[in-house]
């Protein structure tokens, strides 16, 4: 009996390595993670239902409609100005909870521990960055997103109120851009921050009792970068979130986005 | 019920003028042949059963004729050969089928719902027909569009997964590069340690409120800081409301273009003369000869 050549070892690696991967996806704990129409199960072929299933089953993605408009994946429309915001936030977030590890919202410790984060941690300068110049983009994009939906006309019926909701949007992120500005506790900070509510202090009326909301004293103190801290991490995320499930189900209710023009 | 649709009212209403008006004239003559034959040829096309069902009660009277009128409509031969036999079996009531049969064919074009029962009751039940002997029988008229009413106009839809996703994904994923390699080479700032007593000259807000603080130079600082912006922002939250114009082509639409345009110019001139442009003091400047004042 003539001996049947081996084939390479290269070529051997490869049918393995099949096999396992076949295993492994056939196997009950993965069915069980992905659900039927995932890209990652056992035998994904392209088909309409598949291409349904990605998006109906997944938590991430069914933000989405299974089906839009031909016109609407057109980046020339778009610009993705909208979602590129929502990705900046995200973003943020990310980048945000890392700073916050090593962050004491107090006069006394604040700028040490930024100083200390970009001098001893492992990418903490890195990150900071990150955060910072996210942070302005994020206030680009969403400038940008509302100019390109101006000029598209996009807010007329029935698009209104997510008009509306996109203007709440506009002001939450240049607060949350603010009140994050104050947060490093150095001279650009400080000063950049009286300016600002030194002006919100000439609002008629009660405008010593809201400049005394936004400081929580009289001057700018520790009492001060505390609120703007719990601001910046918790109240303000929590209500813009809370706006931008309102403005995406909107998108979705009020047919899609617009156009074409 | 449905609505029964304007041209076969006004077909019913024409059959019952002129069967009222044979009705007048032919009580001396064949009585029989004449009004139902008025009627066939009225709702000969609601439907094709229409003849066919009354055509039982013309009995002998005009059969050669019938024969040929209803070989001009589309009644298949078999329905042709059953109501043959049927009006053989009938032609003995074929006086009190007259009677009956006018009455029949006013009220199914009328009411449009309606049995047409057409002959009279014949002595014996030929099979395969009606109670009263039809061979067949207009059950309803269904009005077109009352079933199957197409509302949206098809539109050309891609599918999310892979279109859309691929282009969010390159999207995130240049921006993401964008700001890491930008993060990389560009430090974000920090100054000294805050100090109350020691005011930097300038003192400059973000670079997003430098048109507000532009502004502080010309307005009292209840106009500059409060009033402007709180309107300015209302107005915007107010635009879909107070713009009444439908159209979205840009050329319908050169007024509230222009006013947009404007107003961004207006704020980002603002932005860059306070950011750029301002000095020790808060003064003029031009940035190539005293320097930048101004940190992100």
């Amino acid at each position: 009996m003539p001996k049947q050549p081996k084939p390479p070892a290269s070529e051997r690696l490869k049918q393995s390595m099949s096999s396992a991967m076949g295993d492994m996806q056939g196997s009950q704990a993965w069915t069980s993670i992905f659900r039927p129409g995932s890209i990652f199960r056992k035998g994904y072929s392209d088909s309409p239902r598949n291409r349904s299933y990605v998006i109906m089953n997944s938590v991430l993605y069914h933000l989405h409609p299974v089906k839009v408009k031909r016109h609407a994946v057109k980046v020339s429309y778009t610009l993705c100005l909208g979602g590129l915001s929502f990705f900046l936030f995200i973003l943020l977030t990310v980048t945000g909870i890392f700073l916050m590890f090593f962050y004491r919202p107090t006069a006394a410790q604040a700028w040490d521990d930024i100083y200390n984060l970009q001098a001893s941690v492992t990418f903490g300068l890195l990150v900071r960055n990150m955060h910072r110049w996210a942070a302005h983009l994020m206030v680009i994009a969403v400038f940008l997103h509302m100019a390109r939906v101006f000029y598209h006309g996009a807010y007329k019926p029935p698009r209104e109120f997510n008009w509306v909701i996109g203007v709440i949007l506009l002001t939450l992120t240049l607060l949350l851009s603010f009140t994050g500005y104050l947060l490093p506790w150095d001279q650009l900070a400080l000063w950049a921050v009286t300016v600002g509510t030194n002006m919100m202090g000439f609002t008629p009326v009660f405008g010593d009792q809201v400049r005394f909301v936004l400081l929580g004293s009289v001057e700018i103190s520790t009492d001060t970068l505390l609120r703007w801290y719990v601001l910046h991490v918790l109240l303000l995320p929590f209500v813009i979130v809370i706006f931008m499930a309102i403005h995406f189900w909107r998108v979705r209710k009020d047919g899609g986005i617009s156009g074409p023009l | 019920m449905a609505e029964i649709p304007e041209h076969l009212l006004k077909r019913a209403q024409e059959a019952r003028q002129r069967s009222q008006a044979q009705k007048g004239g032919d009580t001396t003559a064949t009585g029989d042949g004449a009004p139902t034959g008025g009627d066939t040829t009225a709702s000969g096309d609601i439907t094709a059963s229409e003849p066919a069902a009354a055509k039982p009660a013309n009995a002998g009277a005009a059969s050669s004729a019938q024969a040929a009128s209803s070989g001009a409509s589309k009644i298949p031969q078999h329905l042709l050969d059953r109501a043959k036999s049927a009006r053989q079996q009938a032609a003995t009531g074929a006086g009190a089928g007259a009677q009956s049969a006018s009455a029949a064919g006013a009220s199914v074009t009328d009411t449009a719902v309606a049995t047409a029962t057409a002959s009279a009751p014949a002595p014996v039940q030929p099979e395969h027909t009606g109670p009263g002997g039809g061979t067949q029988r207009l059950l309803t008229v269904v009005k077109s569009g009352s079933i199957q009413d197409v509302k949206a106009t098809p539109t050309d839809k891609v599918h999310v997964w892979p279109h859309l996703l691929v282009v969010e994904f390159v999207a995130a994923l240049l921006v993401t590069a964008f700001t890491l390699i930008f993060s990389i080479f560009v430090n974000a700032p920090l100054l000294e340690l805050a100090n109350v007593n020691e005011t930097p000259n300038p003192s400059k807000a973000p670079w997003y409120f430098m048109g507000l603080q532009e502004l502080l130079t010309m307005f009292h600082p209840m106009v500059a800081g409060v009033t402007i912006p709180g309107m300015g922002l209302f107005l915007l939250m107010l635009a879909p409301y107070m713009d009444r114009n439908p159209s979205k082509k840009p050329e319908d639409r050169k007024f509230a273009i222009s006013l947009m345009t404007v107003h961004l110019m207006f704020w980002a001139i603002l932005v860059m003369i306070g950011s750029f442009f301002r000095g020790p003091g808060f003064n003029f400047v031009f940035p190539w000869e005293a320097g930048l004042f101004f940190e992100l």
